[in-house]
């Protein structure tokens, strides 16, 4: 058994990380920090946890030594405050975009202020099992990326790494609410949002230049908040390089994810189910991967689907603490979804 | 004989054939999800059953 604590734990990453991991076999939650809720108990917070946990929220300044800390606090909180985490825990796993980048000058056009703690940005493995396993194996600062770019690397990754395809990608990303955080805002009002397609980030989302940054290659994202509380969507629009075809194609997605254990293809024929839906990903850690190609036109368009809040976040972290541990991947993350929902 | 193992002719996946496969058998591929019709016997031939298309405001 290791001991965890979980700071920023009434989010809604927060939370689903204390539901991961309570129902973990070989962790002990011991803490659970919020600044807001401090004393207060984590089920009045997450009600889905009723009888999982009597657990109470605690300050930063109450958590005693633990060997793993997951970091789920608001963007900026976790680079000014990692000195005293890594001071208290083996490994740090971050959940926010603190660490993502790995160039300040990128990070500061992205999220629009100086880095705290630049000396640190190379430190941090990414957390993506798919293109880092190894490194993970050995990693004690963990850095799991932002929920949309987790698709768009899954998606494009095989075709990137065999030139099947010209550097150049053009992402389309749709949202559910839950991505925008667990406080109020204007734009949050249920008003707002029930029944709109929400153009939120046309230009300039910073998940795209996460996806840059794993794939080499420039990419562009639309984000759009549609009638969801969960669910990650990313169409993406690339042009074949010359001699590249459907199965070149297919090779390559069969070749990168035999093996995958959270990733599967889903590019179907028939059914009403025929390319990545997250609806019926919800609360499991899968990331669904299609993808159909126009070879007259020479382009093709891959599609990948996620809960942003599981593979897009919460389980993706519980992925790589087990890599890093040593334990079977998919413990703790066994759930396959819902259908209906 | 049928051999167990045919490949799909439209995703090129692996296709297993029951050995009692008879003529005219509907089979479905894993990868693509496409019903397949054992079309010959001797040796086995898989073609593509045809399907309705969605139409969805276009
Ligand atoms: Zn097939």
């Amino acid at each position: 058994m290791i001991r965890v604590a979980v700071v920023g734990a009434a989010g809604y990453i927060g939370g689903e990380l204390l539901r991961l991991l309570i129902g973990h076999p070989e962790v002990e939650v011991a803490a659970a920090v919020s600044s807001r809720f401090p004393g207060k108990r984590v089920d009045g917070v997450h009600p889905n946890l009723r009888s999982a946990t009597d657990l109470l929220f605690c300050s930063a300044d109450e958590v005693d030594e633990c060997d793993t800390v997951f970091l789920a606090t608001p963007h900026r909180a976790a680079m000014t405050q990692i000195h005293r985490w890594i001071g208290q825990a083996k490994q740090v796993i971050d959940l926010t975009g603190d660490f993502r980048l790995d160039d300040t000058e990128v990070y500061q056009r992205y999220y629009g202020t100086a880095h705290a703690a630049p000396h640190l940005l190379g430190d941090f493995v990414p957390g993506i099992p798919e293109l880092h396993r190894e490194s993970l194996r050995s990693a004690d600062l963990i850095s799991v990326p932002g929920c949309m770019a987790v698709a768009g690397v899954l998606a494009l990754y095989p075709l990137v790494a065999r030139d099947l395809v010209e550097p150049m990608a053009q992402f389309d990303a749709r949202t559910g609410s839950s991505g925008s955080g667990a406080t109020a805002g204007e734009a949050n009002l249920h008003a707002t949002r029930s029944g709109a397609m929400r153009v939120f980030a046309p230009t300039g989302h910073r998940h795209e230049a996460e996806i840059s940054r794993h794939l080499g290659i420039p990419a562009r994202m639309t984000a759009t908040g549609v009638e969801a509380v969960r669910g990650v969507q990313t169409i993406c629009h690339v042009t074949l390089r010359p001699g590249a075809d459907r199965s070149a194609v297919r090779g390559a997605f069969r070749e990168q994810y035999r093996d995958e254990p959270f990733v599967r293809l889903v590019a179907h024929q028939r059914g009403a189910f025929r390319y990545p839906e997250p609806k019926i990903l919800l609360g499991s850690n899968f990331c669904d991967v299609g993808y159909a190609v126009d070879e007259a036109a020479g382009r093709m368009v891959t599609i990948a689907a996620l809960d942003n809040l599981m593979k897009g976040g919460a389980g993706n972290a519980v992925q790589c603490l087990n890599i890093r541990m040593g334990w079977p991947e998919a413990l703790g993350l066994s759930f396959p979804g819902l259908h209906p929902v | 004989m049928t051999t167990p193992m045919q490949t799909c002719p439209e995703c090129e996946d692996e296709v297993r054939i029951s050995q009692a496969a008879r003529l005219n058998e509907i089979v479905e591929c894993a990868g693509c999800r496409n019903e397949l019709e054992v079309v010959a016997l001797n040796p086995t031939v898989l073609a593509l059953a045809p399907e309705v298309e969605e139409d969805w405001g276009e």
